[in-house]
């Protein structure tokens, strides 16, 4: 019964789910979501202005102050923010955990600012959450804690029972139902936490730091496993983060948070390949790697003292094939020396360090060829050096001691399928 | 001195029923009134689930002006009340009534005090899938300080059987009484050495069977 009051309240028919009896959705329509700017279809959360201020005169703090965003039906959104950003406060404005000071919260087309308690516990039930420290119950086991929620929405016990051998077995862990929480890794304890989360057959998964209590091998598959929730099950979830990589390899869309403001809200890719706002800018520097820093740059050119150039390689827009067709037809001998490609968003996204060894006027015009197909920044010669200004702006920021100086940096254990390559070797030879 | 404990033996026993019925009533009614009242306090809390300054304001002054009340004088004070409430103010049964009353404030500062060492985290989870107050209390709360609870209550019916060796002032038996009557009075150490160490048995008993009940809810 509560499955199907979950759908009740989506008045557009093209994009209501099948009623939910059982873990997989018939229709994969939803995961299209997040490549459809579907302008038709009903939010799946709205914020409107919404501010949250705790305390009030001079110790007010304005944990969220004046924020709007929608949350589309079916996408992975992010929330990045330093911590005290106010991105904890803003997740829990929409499951009404925390009431709003001003302005209006929207969740599947229903204002739930101001609805009496009974009401917001019921819009709380069609949100699953999933927190950093698990809070899974240590008194129950863990088919225990699964049916908790399904208690809560009074399911009768036959029912519970199919349904949490159903989620354990889905999240893997159909071994340890009777297991208490103590027996078990962090990772598992997460693993429960997400089934539990979507006991009660939620429309909305909300993650608060889902990952950051966990070591990186854990985090690439618990975002896995988020990932698979999106697909496989088509739920709309809430991701929040104060990891860049959380965000590239996961979210569809990311909002940008600094002291409670939204400073900057995108398509994942638009914001790794084009920040614009400071914070925005510092938090894709910790993701990207393929760029060299300053110390870094010193070193390649103690080591390549000819023209270095760094060629961006983005989806569409230019691919590595350019740069070296391009190289073959002006006749320049170019070796990659440092960079690397991976996947923001499922996208190609990166870029190629090259050192070109070829006379002055070859090098020219290789270079006019080439910036028409790709973003190429020139960083000169040891004798001539030049900045490249992204990285430049970067260790100038607030959070230059971030700037990405990987030197032996173990590879990033973030992502689905991506590989970094050429990371800072001779691949293109010397 | 065989002579004498051939009579004082059935006595002896006597006053063994009388503690455990003291302890026990008292231990269930104010044990489960302090249930109630830690419970309030804890809710009432600043940032807590019920949060409510004035509610929690009144227990707390309550609470903290009846439990520093030495409880021989606690037992003539509530003297009046326990007239109205039992009949009369002579007697085990006269005695019960105090005893539950100071058992509850006791309790409820201990169960308060459990409640505290519970991880918000595991409330603001159950809040999350919509869970009412009075679930909360009852399927997280407790269950969840069910372990140091159990050893709280342990303490408490040490504290509650130290407490009705007291009894005789109102006409009240008990084995306290026995030791005071029959042994500290008369001088006779034989029948304070044998009470006190019937009342030592009785205290490892409880203690023995507490821990082993807590570590059973602790699911290590």
């Amino acid at each position: 019964m509560a499955g199907e009051r979950l759908t009740d309240r989506q008045p557009d028919g093209a994009r209501r789910p099948a009623p939910r009896t059982g873990l997989r959705r018939e229709e994969p329509d939803v995961t299209e979501a997040p490549r459809d700017p579907g302008g038709d279809a009903q939010p799946a959360i709205e914020l409107r202005h919404v501010s949250k201020t705790f305390g009030d005169g001079e110790h007010a703090v304005h944990a969220v102050d004046d924020v709007s965003l929608t949350v589309r039906r079916g996408e992975i959104f992010g929330v990045i923010g330093y911590s005290g950003a106010g991105k904890s406060t803003l997740v829990r404005l929409i499951n009404a955990l925390e009431t709003v000071t001003s302005g209006e919260v929207v969740v599947d087309g229903q204002v739930i600012t101001g609805l009496p308690e009974r009401r917001v516990r019921e819009v709380r039930s069609r949100i699953g959450m999933v927190f950093q420290q698990f809070n899974l119950l240590s008194s129950r086991t863990v088919a225990g804690n699964v049916a908790y929620p399904l208690k809560v929405a009074g399911w009768s016990r036959e029912k519970r029972a199919a349904r949490v051998a159903e989620l354990l077995a889905f999240v893997g862990l159909a071994d340890k139902a009777k297991a208490y929480p103590r027996q078990l890794s962090g990772g598992q304890k997460q693993r429960v936490g997400i089934a539990r989360a979507l006991a009660a057959q939620p429309t909305i998964l909300l993650a608060d730091e889902a990952t950051s209590a966990l070591d990186p091998e854990t985090t690439r598959e618990v975002l896995a496993l988020l990932r698979r929730v999106n697909a496989e099950l088509g739920i709309t979830i809430v991701v929040i983060t104060h990891e860049m990589e959380v965000v590239r390899s996961t979210c569809h869309r990311v909002a940008v948070m600094e002291h409670g403001k939204v400073v900057e809200t995108g398509d994942v890719y638009d914001v790794f390949s084009a920040p614009s706002a400071d914070a925005a800018q510092r938090f894709v520097g910790t993701a990207l790697h393929d760029r060299p820093s300053r110390e870094t740059l010193a070193r390649l050119r103690e080591r390549h003292p000819g023209r270095l150039v760094t060629v961006g390689v983005r989806e569409g827009a230019s691919t590595g094939s350019d740069l070296f067709r391009l190289l073959r037809e002006h006749d320049v001998d170019g070796s990659v020396v440092y960079g690397g490609i991976s996947e923001v968003g499922e996208r190609p996204f990166g870029s190629l360090t090259v050192e070109l060894d070829a006379p002055g006027d070859r090098v020219a015009s290789f270079l006019a060829a080439l910036a028409e197909h790709a973003d190429v920044v020139d960083l000169g010669t040891a004798a001539h050096p030049l900045d490249d200004p992204r990285v430049a702006r970067l260790s100038a920021g607030p959070g230059g001691g971030d700037a990405p100086d990987d030197d032996g940096d173990p590879g990033d254990p973030y992502g689905t399928a991506r590989d970094t390559l050429f990371r800072h070797g001779n691949l293109g030879g010397r | 001195m065989n002579r004498d404990w051939s009579q004082l033996w059935p006595i002896l026993v006597e006053s063994f029923g009388q503690t455990l019925q003291m302890v026990s009533v008292a231990l269930l009614t104010g044990g489960l009134a302090g249930l109630a009242l830690g419970i309030a306090l804890y809710v009432t809390r600043r940032g807590n689930l019920l949060e409510n300054r004035w509610v929690f304001g009144v227990l707390n002054v309550l609470v903290n002006v009846v439990r520093p009340i030495p409880f021989i004088i606690f037992v003539t004070l509530l003297g009046p009340v326990t007239l109205q409430v039992v009949g009369t103010t002579l007697g085990t049964e006269a005695f019960i009534f105090p005893l539950s009353v100071m058992t509850a404030f006791g309790t409820s500062r201990i169960v308060e005090q459990n409640l505290v060492g519970i991880d918000p985290g595991v409330v603001e989870a159950a809040r999350a899938m919509g869970a009412s107050s009075w679930r909360i209390i009852t399927t997280v709360l407790v269950p969840e300080a069910l372990a140091p609870l159990i050893l709280g209550y342990t303490f408490l019916f040490i504290a509650v059987l130290d407490m009705s060796a007291i009894a005789g002032i109102i006409g009240g038996g008990g084995l306290g009484n026995f030791a005071i009557v029959y042994g500290y009075q008369r001088y006779n150490w034989g029948v304070v050495v044998v009470t006190v160490l019937v009342i030592i048995a009785i205290v490892q008993v409880a203690q023995l069977l507490g821990n082993w009940l807590a570590r059973k809810a602790l699911h290590r």
